[in-house]
């Protein structure tokens, strides 16, 4: 290398070892590596230690490595917008291409390494996630359809459906319920933090709820999916995946969720500019929790079933 | 003629990123290890008796 290419490399803002992690969007996979873990222990199979946390950490890279590649396509809108714009690309610290490498080579390593601890349809499913959440969210339908959100949702529900693949080798109706408490929360979730980012989706292009159907309209999306989301998680109760506990804390958590969407649909834009979006912060906020808890009770009830004490006996 | 490396200040730049992907890469190795104990020992690999016949 000459000494003329060396400077040419040097940059002040060179990206260090956590630049390329923060590419992994650290955050999303610990809520992949919980829910994935919830499938594997929910599955009625016992599995080894080790092939159990290689295919927690599997799964994990490749929901990291699909937050890559995301990274990568849409650096453009993450210049945009308020709340992306410090990533690694837009910040100048990580080169586009470089995201799309190790986007690329983790998402191979994780399919290919997921396959040989576990077995080749939790594999493939892997690789089909990353597909689907790379190809079908972020390239197709992110930039077209204010659904996005909803559909889009499908890509970061899977990890309990593989976490279950990968200790049973084959489906059931168990991991599809966890599926479909996920897929049903995104999209409030989602569109309470587009109401109070305000005009950051409208400014990167993206064609949000909040911006093709206006703020009100997605204040009534918020509360009619929360219903349905509600009705959902308390009946999963009396399945396989539910139990008192279940019950007990799916009985509360929804209670509060209705009453959360409930008050966004009640305010107009004056009432939360005037508090500064406290309700939908509050919301947004309640929507982490709601998740982990359900997710943390599935996880009580299936811990206790040895014991004979988890589900409805 | 001299062997001796000089330390460029691009070494020192990027010795926090050099080191991550060394400890990554030796984590990698060591799970590839685990899991291959873990899998030879719980009989995953165990050859039928026939293969056995024939060795």
């Amino acid at each position: 290398m000459s000494d003329a290419s060396i400077n040419a490399s040097l940059r002040e803002d060179e990206a260090e070892f956590g630049d390329y992690f923060a590419l992994l969007k650290p955050r999303v996979m610990s809520l992949v590596v919980f829910t994935a873990l919830v499938g594997l222990i929910a599955a009625p199979v016992s599995i080894h230690p080790m092939v159990g946390f290689c295919a927690i950490l599997f799964i994990a890279i490749g929901g990291g490595a699909s937050g890559a590649l995301n990274m990568w396509w849409d650096a453009d809108i993450d210049q945009v917008m308020k709340r992306t714009k410090s990533r690694p690309i837009p910040a100048g610290k990580v080169e586009p291409g470089e995201a799309l490498n190790l986007g690329l080579a983790l998402s191979g390593l994780s399919v290919v390494m997921l396959a040989l601890a576990t077995n080749i349809f939790a594999g493939a499913f892997l690789a089909f996630t990353i597909f689907f959440y790379v190809v079908v969210y972020t390239m197709w339908l992110k930039r077209l359809t204010p659904q996005n959100i909803v559909i889009g949702g499908a890509a970061g529900a899977f990890p309990p459906v593989i976490g279950w693949i990968a200790a049973t080798g084959s489906m059931a109706v168990e991991p599809w319920l966890m599926f479909a408490l996920t897929f049903l929360w995104t999209p409030p979730h989602f569109w309470a933090l587009a109401l109070f980012m305000r005009s950051d989706y409208d400014d990167a292009g993206v064609p949000m709820l909040t911006v093709t159907h206006g703020r009100k309209a997605t204040r009534a999306h918020i509360l009619v999916y929360t219903v349905i989301l509600a009705v959902f998680a308390v009946g999963a109760a009396f399945s396989g995946i539910g139990g008192p506990i279940y019950l007990a804390v799916a009985a509360v958590l929804n209670l509060l969720f209705i009453r959360g969407a409930y008050r966004i649909w009640r305010r107009d834009e004056a009432d939360s500019e005037a508090d500064n979006f406290a309700v939908e912060r509050g919301f947004f906020k309640l929507s982490l929790l709601y998740l982990f808890l359900h997710f943390g009770a599935v996880l009580v009830e299936a811990l206790l079933k040895p014991y004979g004490l988890g589900g409805w006996g | 003629m001299s062997f001796e490396r000089t330390t460029h200040e691009l070494h020192k730049r990027r010795f926090s990123r050099n080191m991550g992907v060394a400890l990554v890469l030796a984590a990698f190795i060591a799970i590839v290890f685990g899991l291959t104990i873990a899998k030879v020992t719980s009989g995953d690999f165990s050859m039928t008796p026939e293969a056995q016949g024939q060795s």
